[in-house]
This record gives C-alpha cells, structure tokens and sequence, in this order.
C-alpha cells in the first residue's frame, strides 16, 4: 500500500523551528511504522533521526506520537492507521533533533522515585520469600520500559514539567507495594510532595499511551489512598 | 570534530547490558567506574531476553549444579572448557539469589520462593528427563534483570555516558589504556582514559537478515577488537533459535516449549519426537533449528511454505496470560492471532553468537593460543567467548554467563588496578578513528551504506545460516571482498553533527562486514558439523581432529587462523542425543 508519512523535522544547526515535512512510502499492510520511518531513512533521506533499537516493544526507545497518540513505532501496524500516518516528537520534552527528545530530565524524575529496594538488616542466605499473591499486586509496574509514553502524554505534565509524571509514580508503585521492600514510608513522602501523585487528574491519557498495557492511572490511585489511609 | 574532550577514570565499560551493569557495580565498589553505551542503559538488548536464566536451585524438583554442567557441555556439543563451565554452573546459584536480594520480581512458587520451568536442554540425571530449573519473571526475565541492576547502579552511583558510541581501543605498548567514543547529540569525539576497559557490546545478529537481535546487536566491540590484533574465538557457531515469528524474527521464548508448546508440520505431526525422542521439543536449540529445516526441505513446511507451527493453544488462557503474556502480544500485535486459539506461524531466526573476543575465567582477554593476557583488557557477555557455551548455547545461560563472569570481571579489575602500569596514553589516540568518520563524511566514494548492508544480511542468511557447505561459503567469502571494496567507497549524505545516525549506521555496516568475515573463515575452515555449525558436506562431528576452538586473526595481510585446545575435566565428549 502507498501511504504518506507525515514527519515533524528539526535540525538544531539550521532551522529556526520545526516543520512538518512529506515523505510517499511504499509499505506492505502489515509493515510497522519503525519500517516506514527506515525506509525514509534509508532510501529517501539519511538526514532524519529517531532512536530504536529492539524493534519489537521492549527496549522503549522509539515512543514518539503518532496519529495523535504516544505509541512505539516498532508496535504500531501501517494497516491499523490507514494512508496517512503523521509522526511527531513526543509532547512537553525538548526536542533535539527530528524525533529525538532529550530524555535527561525525565530519568532524573525517575531516579528521584528512588527506584531501587531498600531493606533493612543482613540479607538471609537464600532468597526472601515472597507469595504469588503478594508478588501479584505489583506486577503490573514493574513491565514499565521508561519510554516515556505516559508522561509527556500528560496533560498535568505539559502544564508544569515540576511533575515528576506518571513513570515516576511508576516505579514508585512497584516499591512500595513490593512486599520486600521496607521503605514505604519515604516513597509515600515521595510521591505525596506537591510534584508527585497529586498533580494526576485522572485524564487517563496514560493508560492510553502505554505500549505495555499497565493500567497506570489506577497504580497513582493505588499510591494515592495508601497516602490517604496510610496503608498498602 | 575538532573537539576532542579527555575524561580520566579508573574503569571504563563499554555496554550497559547485564555483563556491563554487574561489572559496574562490582568495581564501582573500590573505583572511579564509567559506564559508556550507544543507547540509553534500559535499551540494551539484555532487556529483550524472555524465558529465563538457569540456576540449580532446586526449589520445585532437586537439581544439582554438576547436572547444569553437564547440560551445558552437552548442549556445547563438547566445545566448551569444562573450567570455565564449572564455574558457571556453580556460580548461577549465589547469582540468582543476590539478583532477589537486590529486588528482581521472580515469579513464585506456591510457598514463596524463586519459581522455576523446564528449557531446552536442561535436565537431570545427567540427560534421563527435563528439569526445572530456570527461574524466571513471567516471560520478561531479561527485562526484569536489566531494570533491577540500572537501578542498582543509580543506587551506586555509577557514573554513565548514554549515546557515546565507541570507535576504538587505545593501547600503549600492549596495554589498554582507555577508548575513544563520539557522542551522539554533538558529534565530538572523547577519549576516555582508564587503567582498565571492559567490553560487554553484546552480539552481531544483524549480520543475518533475519534475527531476533535488536538493531543495535552490530558486533562493534569484537570487531574494534579483532582490527586490534585481538583474534575471535569459535565465530563459526552461531545459533538460530527455533521459534522466531514468521518473517520478523521476533523471538518467542523456548519457556513457551517449557511450558508444554509443540511444535507442528504441515501434517499436524509432532515432528520433534522423530529427532529427540526423549527432550522432543525440549532438545537443544541447534537440534530443533535443524529439524524445522529438515520438515520444510522435505516439504512438510506448512503449505510447503518455509515456516512450522508453534501450538500453544492446550495451555490454556491462563499459563498465557500469567506465564507467556509478552508473547501473547507479541502474537496478537504483529500476526493479529490469538494464542489461546490460533497456531503461530514460525521459522528459525538468527539469535546468538557463540563466539567472540577471548577470555579467561577472570574475563581478562587473551589474546593467543597460548591465553596471553591483554593487560587491561577485559570482555564478558555475547561478545565475549570464556567459552562456556561451546558450539551451541543452552537456552537461559546467556543470563547465566553475562553476570557471572561480568561480575568476575568486575571484581578482577579491582585487583588489577593497583599494579596497572600508569603508562601515557599515545599521542593522538583518536587518530583512526577520525580518520574514518572523516572519511565516511568528506570522502569521494558514491556508494550508500543500506545497499551494502541488504546484501550481506541476505548473504549471511541464505549461504552461512543452519545448513552450510563449502561452495556457498566460498561464494560469501567473495561476497565479503565485494561488499568490502563497496565499503571503502561509501560516502554519508547526512553532514550534520547531531545524531547523525546515518553516520552511525555506516560505522555499523563497517563492524557487521568485520565479523561476517570472521564468520566464514572459521566456518569454512571446520570441516566438521558440530553445535551450531551444521555442514552438509561434512555432517558428522569429528573430534579427532576438530576438538579445538578456532581463533581468527585480521591484519593488512588478510585473516590467519590458529586453534586453541578445548578444557576437558569431567565429561569426556560422547555422541549427543536427545
């Protein structure tokens, strides 16, 4: 099928401000749209400039918007989005180059979150043991890939990048709720500081955006009654 | 590109995959450690690996650490050294519990300890019947273990430079003293100085056309090695998984297998039982490969087409969804199937290099047949050979072997570093490098990299893939000296200096011809079939004379092979059957 992509471009030595720039690609049906931004890429014009790598949705690095919507372009069919098909940087993140956004203040809000466990005592010799059930209530936040999708989809995010977004409260969730972990007080603290849960009003264009189905409106919910009620 | 910016630390370490990250964070314990990759540390390609990682710990059925040995020699078809095995095997287990301690999400069993499944190749009693023993994280394993050491390593402190991308060793007088990298967002180069240098840069399997491999997987690290002087070890073996997605190459885990899938022909037989009697579907990956390929050869390929069934659909929704959901998705996103319902489409993709740059087990590279230390020099991961995986890999012990022995190596750099020679960096070290970027950019040349690129996957695959023979790798090897002269010519359209990525791409292809060229002359030279490296004319293994591992060399006189011999200590080879 023939289809025209539509991509948003901006080289930083020369132009002033992003344009939107018109490439005709010959794809087949069932081609992604990381195959149609190669064959621009490739066969059309070596300027343009997106990260992948993985190219089947696990690595994250290819989440730009698409149609309107945050997707990764290596889990999105050509055929799903029919002849024309418009690619633009993800929203409310500097873009450095084409699609490429800078990436540094979002993993520095990550990173924030404290994203790593934390106990107390020696560690016992074999593993902790930990119930299907327990390990259940937080499996869906640890599938996050840090893409980026989810947060510079956001509304609340767009209007103050003080926000640390919904990846943050991400890995945030997959702590606190990990029945190991023993430091749920300060990640409640955390996350309950005027840049953290507070900040969601519940659009939901989150769970839209995720490439990894994580329902992640209601892991801010999750956060926001165990704050509430001080309970996990 | 007249900046070149010095940073001084103790170690560096080119990848953020698993081998990197634990390297990272076992040196970063007593030294100044930076971590340099092309992406960003959560894209590296360990995150992709599904199934899980072997470890015998016993916890649903017993399992010892000598019957994960065995395995994996096995598995190796008897070109492992057994040494290095051994620590492999027994290390797995204290591996996998301090990944839990350090908060990694294992699946459970129903008394809460690490849940483990049946994998290819894997089982007890030294070969009588499948054994559980991969401990897993539903089907994102690699994932699981890629967040969980980054977030180790922000906990640390390790200090990263993401979207550097490396370009070459620096030595002085035999001893690494650091790399040079240019940096994607600015196009500048950077020397990085260090007293020792790591490799964890992962494989090459976008050498073939079809692979499970990331993008990225350009073998840069063992070809910037191999232009060294560094020979490659048993490049010849690579390994296609048996269940790629038709077409793509996607993976699906060999933990679908072990979770009870078969694999169908066009006759709706359960082929496997023919080839491997007792593993059937759960025999070694070089086993099933061979035997898809055999089924659609003999025109049992569905439709007569080039690809078999994978079945899931008596596993129920619920195995699916809590077990295999990543695959599920991967099922319903690119193939529009339901595996609950629906069979899936499959072929063999090209998935692991068995080879690579040539360690110890203390992940010092060596550099000869003799295991001459390269000072300095350290490498772990797929492009590293220690070798524990032979002629053929195990499914899970790639997880297995990028902590253990990049933990090994992250803690032999602590020790080597007091007695590091403090030499002075050579004058001009970006020299190469910036010759070549130049010339890439500002050369007079007409050829375009993709062109180039296209060619040598479509190559790889069709004359050095499952099945090989002499006349059709000799045709690659001309190949290669065709696709090489078009290289020199290669000229980058894109001039700009930030993110170039045609630019890098072009460095890429470069790495990709390196190690195809390594590829072939290994396996042209094995005249015998072993593990991974099946040859028509020669089927048969053949230990008398080819129980050794191959060391390829690349110079301005063109490459030159030696052999080194293999470390046997308990398991003499035997026939290999499953």
């Amino acid at each position: 099928m023939k289809i025209t992509l539509e991509i948003q471009r901006f080289d930083p030595e020369k132009d002033a401000a992003p344009h939107m720039a018109s490439y005709q690609v010959e794809a087949e049906p069932t081609d992604l749209v990381l195959d149609a931004l190669h064959e621009v890429l490739w066969h059309q014009d070596g300027t343009l400039a997106f990260r992948r790598s993985c190219g089947h949705g696990v690595c994250g690095s290819d989440a730009m918007e698409i149609n309107g919507v945050n997707r990764l372009a290596c889990k999105v069919l050509v055929k799903s989005l029919g002849s024309k098909i418009t690619v633009r940087p993800l929203r409310g993140l500097k873009v450095l180059r084409d699609l490429i956004v800078d990436m540094e203040s979002f993993f520095d809000k990550y990173r924030r979150m404290k994203p790593w466990l934390m106990t107390q005592g020696e560690e016992p010799v074999k593993e902790r043991l930990q119930s299907p059930r327990q390990r259940a209530i937080f499996d869906d936040t640890t599938k996050c890939i840090l893409c980026a999708a989810c947060t510079s989809s956001c509304p609340s995010f767009w209007a103050n990048d003080e926000y640390v977004g919904p990846a943050a409260i991400v890995a945030a969730h997959r702590f606190i709720f990990d029945s190991r972990d023993e430091a749920t007080q300060e990640r409640l603290e955390l996350t309950n500081e005027k840049t953290g849960v507070w900040r969601c009003r519940t659009v939901f264009n989150c769970v839209e955006a995720c490439p990894r189905d994580i329902d992640v409106t209601r892991a801010i919910g999750d956060i926001k009654r165990a704050i509430l009620y001080n309970k996990t | 590109m007249d900046e070149v910016t010095l940073h001084k630390f103790d170690v560096v370490i080119v990848g953020a995959g698993g081998a990197g990250l634990m390297a990272a964070l076992e040196a970063s314990k007593a030294a100044r450690v930076v971590v340099v990759s092309k992406l960003y540390p959560t894209r590296s390609h360990t995150g992709a690996a599904q199934g899980g990682i072997g470890a015998a710990l016993g916890n649903v059925e017993h399992d010892n650490w000598e019957w994960h040995m065995f395995d994996t020699c096995k598995g190796g078809d008897y070109l492992c050294d057994q040494d290095a095995v051994e620590i492999l095997a027994r290390e797995a287990i204290e591996t996998v519990y301090d990944l839990e301690h350090m908060g990694l999400p294992f699946n459970r069993t129903p008394d809460g300890k690490i849940d483990q499944r049946p994998f290819g190749g894997h089982t007890r009693d030294f070969g009588k019947a499948p054994v559980k023993r991969a401990c897993y994280a539903a089907d994102r394993t690699g994932h699981m273990i890629l967040q969980t050491l980054y977030q180790q390593c922000l906990k640390n402190d390790v200090h990263f430079l993401n979207e550097y991308y490396v370009l070459d060793l620096i030595f002085t007088d035999k001893v690494c003293r650091g790399i040079v990298a240019y940096r994607l967002a600015t196009g500048d180069l950077h020397i990085i100085e260090a007293k020792a240098v790591m490799f964890a840069t992962g494989g090459y399997g976008r050498v073939f056309k079809i692979t499970s491999n990331a993008h990225a997987s350009t073998g840069d690290g063992m070809a910037i090695a191999f232009r060294q002087g560094i020979p490659l070890e048993d490049m010849e073996f690579f390994q296609f998984h048996p269940t790629g997605i038709y077409k793509m190459g996607i993976l699906i885990t060999e933990g679908a297998r072990g979770e009870g899938g078969v694999l169908l022909n066009d006759r709706g037989e359960r082929f496997m039982e023919r080839y491997a009697p007792t593993l059937k579907d759960l025999a070694a990956r070089d086993v099933v490969s061979r035997a898809i390929y055999t089924e659609i050869q003999e025109g049992r390929g569905i439709q007569g087409k080039d690809y078999v069934y994978l079945d899931l659909r008596h596993l129920g929704q619920s195995v699916i969804e809590t077990k295999l959901p990543d695959i599920a998705d991967f099922v319903r996103t690119y193939m529009g199937l339901e595996p609950s319902r629906d069979l899936i489409p499959t072929q063999p993709t090209a998935h692991y290099c068995m080879g690579g740059i040539p360690t110890d087990v203390e992940g010092r590279v060596v550099m000869d047949e003799k295991n001459t230390v390269a000072p300095g020099f350290y490498a772990a991961g797929e492009c590293a050979c220690v070798s524990v995986h032979g002629a053929n890999r195990l499914g899970t012990n790639s997880l297995v072997d990028i902590l253990v022995f990049g933990r090994r190596a992250g803690r032999h750099m602590l020790r080597y570093l007091p007695q590091a020679e403090p030499l002075p960096l050579p004058l001009q070290p970006e020299e190469a490098a910036q010759a070549n970027i130049a010339r890439l950019l500002k050369g007079k040349g007409k050829e375009s990299a993709v062109g180039i690129r296209e060619s040598l996957q479509e190559n790889m695959m069709s004359l050095v893939g499952v099945y090989r023979e002499e006349t059709q790798m000799k045709q690659m090897i001309d190949k290669i000296g065709e696709l090489r002269s078009r290289y020199a010519d290669v000229k980058v359209q894109n001039q700009g200096k930030k993110f170039n990525t045609e630019l890098v791409q072009a460095v890429e292809l470069g790495y990709l011809i390196d190690t195809a060229e390594a590829t072939v002359v290994a396996a042209l030279a094995r005249q015998e079939s072993r593990g991974g490296h099946s040859r028509r004319d020669y089927p048969k293994r053949d230990d008398a004379n080819w129980l050794k591992h191959s060391l390829v060399y690349t110079s301005s006189r063109g490459t030159e092979l030696k052999y080194k011999p293999v470390v046997i200590t308990r398991f003499p080879p035997k026939e290999r059957v499953y």
